[in-house]
């Protein structure tokens, strides 16, 4: 009952929260979420599963409680974690966290509903990474999109609106073709009489589907396997399915930032690894090529458009599309090392990008400009903060004994010895390419941003940044070193779940 | 212990307790006709609706009218014209619900109001008629309790004498129902001229038995004038004109009561008529020389867009919801358009589960228009910003009225469309025109999503453009509409057994 407990303290601290007053709320709620990040470390700590969750897996936390029997369907809630989700489920519980107390300073107004918001969408995230049953992962996945929505609308930007409901918009419509696709999917495969993403995945392996409205097994098997990819590459997400994030995300107030790149872009990347690269192991192999060039458009792209910004936020925005190309690139490239790499870096990404929007949101909350031509030389008003940022940097680039070098290293080391993926060299190649530009663009945006004598023309006291907004940032940057010394703490867990999804059609 | 044994009339006692819920408030109107004493005719009628609704949910979980199991007492026949089974149980839980809320809703509507008992015992009266309307099964009860719902809400549109708005909607729903009464009897006739009885299974045994052949041609157009006169009841394309000048015109709670409870009660005839009366197959298409699933498959479609496309252009939140309540009603018909010769319990399941939903959603929805006639905030989409600054609580229960409307997780609409679209899905399996039911449900329920977030954006996320003072909390709006909030959203984990109901409703009828 421990998956239970993590969604109920969470569910019940955002109702309690978002009836307190507004003092108090903040605080309230940091002292709620304390509770999930103890239980999922516990959780952590006595992790007892192996294997894949989807194909024969020892699961751990496991409960299966049928729920609703429609017709000859039956619909349970179906929950527990295996080696991929569970570190998902460690970062979400504790960036959470510290994204609830990075919103202490910045958030000002409605603080109840903001944190009671915040709580609710811990306990979908948590939801959508151990749920095992289709329906019930998509009540969590489609969930995350109200909060979300209201946080980027009501606590937002001047353009709050738009990005709002673009971000809306498109993530729905998305989830919408997927999630039609699927139900197609399961009245395909006359065994299936369920939703449980195993029994789903276990008939997927051993024959496909039988057909549906005419259409061959096999057909029926593509057009679902592209619609998927579609649906979730726009949460991911790829060129050319971006163009919500950097809206979103620049809009966003710090917390709703740290928690859309952090957690919710991996939701697309482990729904990736969950549906498309573990059901469809032909497809996969059929459709490599044409995925990993959207994957290494997505590296290149991004990085070029990070670079043509002005705006630190947008900086960082655009570099998690980047980022989450490398992810797809090892998922694509179906080696132990590539997958392995990729759900590493869905991790190592979530910790760097949260460090980084904080660092960003500090910097702004003193400076209120984002823009890189209007500061310089903050550096000497805010050492700490800065000193922050530009660890933060340097994980990005991926510096040896920092997280982001070993994901990046796993992926890349991967993907130049796959089988799988035709020209996987190239490919390589052309992604590692990108490492230079991130190198390029974050240098470029510091060394004038925040270095160099301090010119910047402000109403506002720019001085150091109170404790409970360096705090959090300390927090993350601990882990970031602590994962990319000892890796093995996660990753041993990853490729043990990864490894099962290779042998039906990788090569491991 | 021996079982209490009921007499057989007392099967109808959800319907009764309402009757004489209505007879007791004429005495109370009677005995002092001015009276000022709101908190006990509001009482009577609300625990006259609790206790149709408990001794509903009572008879179905006891078991009553469930046909075969064991145990069960068997589709019970309490007076002629009348049957008491599982489907009927059903939507006089909906009825009943829909209206609780409302009487419950309406204590602080109504609050300077001079005719009280009068509106209550409409009401209940109304109600009366939707309860017996879902247990009729002979042409005549049928027309008979189908009048005694829609004379009270005539009355209750117009209540408002004063505001020129309500009269004119009265009239103008009270004009168009009497066409269609028209149209409807009309329709009797012919069936009944075709066929010779009136009571639905009659009907079935003389289609079946091929007696019905030569006068196909009548029997046709019978069935056909019968869908027109359903159409009005549940709004539904060609006759859904009227509902959007009523809806605005009516005062809030009785919008809520007629976009809810009304077209349940008209759609529960509708399951009844179609499934009992016109049994699908062969002899059927003989003798009229089509399937009726056709005329609903297309009405479904043109039903649900129409309806969507028209509240996605309003500026006026009460014509929006209108609309919406038009679209929904084109996904229950899915429930008819996917039935098959020997299937469809999943797909009429889910629409009877979409019926049950909606009455939460609906009405809550709704009642918050009332609950902002009530603050006096205006009408259209602008004069609802920022409301939630002073009232998160009820904004945060609109919210979830509107999302759960859309379809989105984790509220009971998702639920119910996906049950639809799954339904339709299994009916394409033999009739492929289902697939563009299903594509029709899915394309409209992304559509709709825009104006219903739209109402949550205004209510969110735009600033206020008036400075408000301090927003009242009237006790009896705010428990209606939390209520029917919080059963819009715990409606989730309890679903199995909703699920298990309508299914076996949706069995029983179409065995």
């Amino acid at each position: 009952m421990m998956i239970e407990a993590l969604i109920a303290v969470a569910l019940v601290g955002a109702l309690l929260t978002f009836i307190a007053p507004n003092r108090v709320a903040g605080k309230l709620a940091f002292a709620i979420s304390l509770i999930p990040v103890a239980l999922s470390l516990w959780m952590f700590a006595t992790f007892d599963g192996s294997g894949n969750a989807l194909i024969d897996g020892t699961l751990a936390f496991e409960s299966h409680l049928e729920w609703i029997q429609l017709g000859e369907y039956s619909i349970s809630w179906f929950v527990g974690v295996d080696g991929i989700s569970l570190p998902l489920v460690v970062l979400t519980t504790i960036l959470c966290s510290l994204a609830i107390m990075s919103s202490w300073t910045p958030i000002d107004e409605r603080e109840s509903q903001f944190y009671g918001l915040v709580l609710f969408i811990e306990a979908n995230l948590i939801g959508v990474f151990t749920a095992l049953d289709f329906f019930l992962w998509f009540i969590f996945w489609e969930a995350v999109l109200i909060p979300m929505y209201l946080l980027i609308g009501v606590w937002g930007g001047p353009r709050r609106k738009y990005a709002a409901i673009k971000f809306f918009v498109y993530t729905n419509v998305a989830s919408l073709v997927m999630f039609g696709a699927f139900i197609a999917l399961v009245f395909g495969l006359g065994d299936v009489t369920s939703f449980a993403l195993p029994e789903i995945a276990t008939a997927m392996v051993e024959g496909g589907p039988d057909g549906l409205f005419g259409l061959e097994g096999s057909t029926l098997a593509a057009v679902v396997f592209i619609a998927m990819f579609l649906g979730f590459a726009v949460k991911v997400p790829v060129v050319p399915f971006h163009t919500w994030l950097p809206d979103a995300h620049v809009q966003a107030p710090t917390p709703a930032s740290v928690l859309l790149a952090g957690v919710l872009l991996k939701m697309g990347t482990y729904a990736l690894l969950r549906f498309n690269f573990t059901m469809f192991p032909e497809q996969v192999e059929t459709y490599a090529v044409p995925i990993a060039a959207i994957a290494v458009i997505s590296v290149i792209y991004g990085a070029m458009l990070a670079l043509a910004q002005t705006d630190l936020k947008r900086i960082v925005a655009y570099s998690s599309v980047s980022s989450m190309g490398y992810v797809i690139l090892g998922l694509i490239a179906f080696t132990h090392f590539g997958v392995g790499g990729a759900t590493f870096q869905m991790v190592s990404h979530g910790l760097i990008s949260g460090l980084m929007f904080m660092a960003v949101g500090v910097i702004y909350n003193a400076t209120h400009t984002r823009l890189v031509t209007d500061m310089s030389g903050v550096a000497d008003r805010m050492p700490i903060a800065v000193g922050i940022l530009v660890a933060g940097a340097f994980g990005y680039m991926g510096l040896p004994l920092m997280s982001g070098f070993f994901g990046e290293f796993t992926i890349f080391f991967g993907a130049f010895g796959s089988e799988a993926l035709a020209y996987s060299q190239v490919f390589t190649a052309l992604a590692m390419f990108g490492i230079v530009i991130v190198a390029g663009y974050l240098l470029f945006a510091l060394q004038r941003a925040v270095f160099g004598p301090y010119e910047l023309e402000t109403d506002y006291d720019v001085t150091r940044a109170p404790l409970h907004d360096v705090a959090p940032m300390f927090v993350l940057l601990g882990l970031i070193i602590l994962l990319g010394v000892a890796p093995d703490l996660i990753f041993e867990m990853i490729t043990d779940a990864v490894d099962p999804i290779l042998e039906n059609g990788g090569d491991s | 212990m021996e079982p209490l044994q009921l007499p057989e009339w007392a099967a109808l006692a959800p319907a009764l307790l309402l009757v004489g819920t209505a007879l007791v408030l004429f005495v109370f109107d009677s005995i002092s006709p001015h009276s000022t004493n709101r908190s006990l005719i509001a009482a009577t009628a609300a625990g006259g609706s609790l206790a149709s609704l408990a001794v509903a949910a009572w008879f179905t979980v006891a078991g009553v009218g469930t046909p075969t199991a064991a145990g069960g007492l068997g589709e019970i026949d309490p007076i002629h014209g009348f049957v008491v089974d599982q489907l009927a149980l059903f939507f006089m839980i909906i009825v009943a619900i829909v209206t609780a809320l409302v009487v419950v809703a309406s204590y602080d509507y109504l609050v300077d109001h001079a005719y009280q008992a009068e509106y209550y015992s409409l009401i209940i009266l109304a109600a009366s008629g939707m309860s017996l309307l879902a247990a009729a099964d002979s042409l005549v009860t049928i027309f008979i309790a189908l009048e005694l719902a829609s004379l009270p809400s005539y009355a209750l549109v117009a209540i408002l004498k004063d505001n020129r708005g309500s009269v004119e909607a009265g009239l103008k729903y009270f004009l168009i129902g009497a066409l269609s009464s028209a149209i409807f009897v009309y329709g009797i006739s012919l069936v009944y001229g075709a066929t010779g009885y009136l009571e639905l299974s009659a009907i079935a045994n003389v289609i079946l038995e091929g007696e019905a052949a030569d006068y196909g041609g009548l029997l046709g157009l019978g069935i056909l004038l019968l869908i027109g006169g359903f159409a009005f009841k549940t709004a539904s394309v060609p006759f859904h004109f009227w509902a959007p000048e009523a809806y605005e015109g009516a005062p809030a709670p009785v919008s809520a009561f007629l976009s809810s409870a009304s077209k349940a009660a008209g759609f529960v005839v509708l399951f009844r008529v179609f499934t009992e009366a016109f049994p699908l197959g062969e002899e059927m298409r003989v003798a009229i020389g089509f399937d009726w699933t056709i005329a609903f498959i297309i009405l479904a479609i043109v039903t649900m867009t129409l309806g969507n496309f028209a509240a996605a252009t309003q500026n006026n939140v009460k014509r929006m919801l209108a609309y919406s309540s038009i679209g929904h009603a084109g996904y229950a018909l899915i429930g008819l358009a996917g039935l098959t010769v020997d299937g469809g319990e999943l797909v009429m399941g889910a629409a009877m589960m979409h019926l049950l939903v909606y009455g939460f959603m609906n009405t809550g929805a709704f009642l918050f228009v009332a609950l902002a006639e009530h603050w006096g905030v205006g009408r259209t989409f602008e004069d609802y910003n920022g409301l939630s600054a002073r009232a998160p609580v009820a904004c945060g229960a609109m919210a979830v009225f509107m999302f759960s409307l859309a379809g989105i997780p984790p509220f009971g609409g998702f639920f119910s469309k996906f049950f639809l679209f799954m339904g339709s899905l299994e009916a394409a399996a033999t009739n492929t025109a289902m697939l563009a039911v299903a594509a029709a449900l899915v394309v409209n329920s992304a559509l709709s999503l825009f104006y219903y977030s739209r109402l949550v954006k205004a209510l969110w996320i735009e600033e206020p453009a008036t400075t408000r003072d301090r927003l009242a909390k009237p006790t009896g709006l705010y428990a209606a509409i939390v209520v029917a909030a919080v059963m819009t959203v715990v409606i989730l984990p309890g679903f199995g057994p909703v699920v298990d109901a309508a299914l076996e409703a949706a069995t029983a009828l179409l065995n």
